[in-house]
């Protein structure tokens, strides 16, 4: 992939470099990202924009200059709740929410996650869930994540109550659903994770 | 008219209402719907934020199933819906993630030759079955019932085919059939954050605050959703955002195919809404005063 990038990068940044490249690679129109003319489409239309350190545009741009590590610890790719505004608006078809998706793998790969924002726990948690149950188990994935990233939620009492008109109304499950055939749903995550993944 | 029916973890849990009023009403027009047997989660945004042929091959098992029953799937979840359709877009195309998915799914005995269809309900009702065909089948009129037709975002964006990115109108136009009236609703495809509630809470709540305002400023009785984490995050913390905006929001929010059950006869039980957590049994005692 010719990389639209001139300056010499110090090494480790251009590790990650084109590890980000093989990342936008694995999608259909991720190349595209070269294309940004840096109009704000995406940070204006971006429902979060005004919570982010680092803003989608100044994301690309960025990246383009060279600054993936600072990219990768910024909360902005954590933040992204993946509703596709950005995507569907960009004037060159550059495929944010993707790209974004992008990031998140490269950051978990290359452990270079943000201080302090604890999102990838969220991930990690809903990840072993499925491996455990094969479905999503709401309590557990928010006892887990809770635990780990804001433990005294857990004795809030704006939780408590939640929880129990849910529980009252019967939609909340206080037993997980299980898979039954759990065997197949490990064997093909664990086929994956050997192929190297995406 | 039949499909494999992938209901998601939600509609076991909180969005349970929105199970058994899609299941019901399809029966009632003579859908068929048969569950996908043995399905497990689709892996959602979490899952693909970690390894991407992990979350495809995981979501392609369920995919396999239903290529087996050999009908198309309808997915109720906006999140289920879009992460099947991109597999099933990749598998599709032909790309190299077609065999990559299909040797991981190779590890389970299963394979996925993109044979099918991926629908949200409310497309299959809208575009396959039709609206009139609903109309005619209806019992009751909804009255006038003042309805903010909230769309959300994944159902529309990036997969959404049958309807406009920004001012989809598939909802309005159901339910003015119906003899609703659908609001003007500016924030009909604004995100409702979705697992930031659980992560940016304070994010989550301005959001949300921002469609629940628009609901009440176009004066809509009720806001009618079309995934189950919109809807839990609309209804559930209202109060939360009261308190956090000062301005009392009291709105019942619902799932369509609840609201659609009663135009088709069906009780607010049977529809479940007893079960929700703003009243919302109101909606109906109107709309059946108003037709009768």
């Amino acid at each position: 992939m010719p990389s639209p990038v001139t300056i010499v990068l110090p090494k480790k940044e251009s590790v990650l470099y084109s590890q980000f490249w093989d990342q936008v690679s694995s999608f259909p129109g991720g190349h595209k990202i070269r294309n940004c003319i840096q109009c704000g489409s995406c940070t204006g239309s971006c429902p979060i924009s005004h919570a982010m350190d680092v803003t989608p545009r100044q994301i690309v741009a960025l990246f383009r200059a060279g600054f993936l590590e600072d990219v990768l610890r910024s909360n902005t790719i954590w933040m992204c709740a993946s509703c596709y505004a950005c995507t569907v608006r960009c004037p060159v078809g550059i495929r944010v929410t993707d790209t974004l998706y992008a990031l998140k793998r490269l950051g978990h790969k290359k452990k270079i996650l943000p201080r302090r924002v604890p999102v990838s726990a969220l991930s990690d948690a809903f990840c072993t869930n499925i491996r455990t149950y094969g479905r999503n188990w709401e309590v557990w994935l928010g006892l887990k994540y809770y635990l780990r990233a804001e433990p005294k939620k857990l004795f809030s009492l704006d939780l408590a109550r939640f929880a129990l008109r849910l529980i009252t109304r019967r939609r909340l499950a206080l037993r997980p659903a299980r898979v039954e055939r759990i065997g197949e749903v490990r064997a093909i995550i664990d086929k994956a994770v050997a192929m190297g993944g995406l | 008219m039949e499909f494999a029916y992938y209901p998601g973890c939600s509609l076991e849990a909180s969005g349970r209402p929105y199970d058994v009023s899609l299941r019901r009403v399809f029966e009632r027009l003579g859908i068929g719907l048969r569950e996908i047997e043995d399905w497990n989660c689709c892996g959602a945004t979490s899952y693909i934020s970690m390894n991407k042929l992990t979350a495809y091959a995981v979501s392609a098992r369920n995919l396999s199933y239903a290529e087996r029953m050999g009908l198309s799937v309808c997915a109720p979840c906006s999140s289920c819906y879009t992460i099947l359709s991109k597999v099933n877009r990749h598998v599709r195309w032909g790309d190299e993630h077609r065999d990559q998915i299909n040797e991981a799914l190779g590890a389970a005995g299963l394979s996925y030759s993109g044979s099918l269809d991926v629908l949200h309900p409310l497309d299959i009702l809208c575009q396959f079955y039709g609206i009139e065909r609903i109309v005619e089948q209806s019992a009751r009129s909804l009255g006038g019932l003042r309805i903010a037709p909230y769309y959300g975002c994944q159902l529309v964006r990036p997969m959404g085919r049958y309807d406009d990115n920004e001012d989809p109108q598939q909802l309005d136009n159901l339910f003015r059939a119906l003899g609703g009236e659908a609001v003007p609703f500016p924030a009909k495809v604004r995100c409702c954050g979705g697992m930031l509630m659980t992560t940016y809470e304070n994010i989550a709540l301005k959001l949300n605050h921002a469609i629940l305002a628009a609901a009440v400023e176009g004066r809509a009785e009720v806001v009618v959703t079309t995934c189950p984490m919109c809807q839990l995050n609309l209804e559930g913390y209202q109060e939360r955002i009261a308190a956090a905006y000062g301005t009392p929001i009291e709105i019942p929010v619902v799932f369509f195919t609840q609201l659609l059950g009663l135009a088709l006869g069906f009780g607010p039980e049977e529809m479940l809404l007893d079960r929700m957590l703003i009243d919302s049994v109101g909606i109906s005692r109107k709309l059946v005063e108003v037709s009768a």
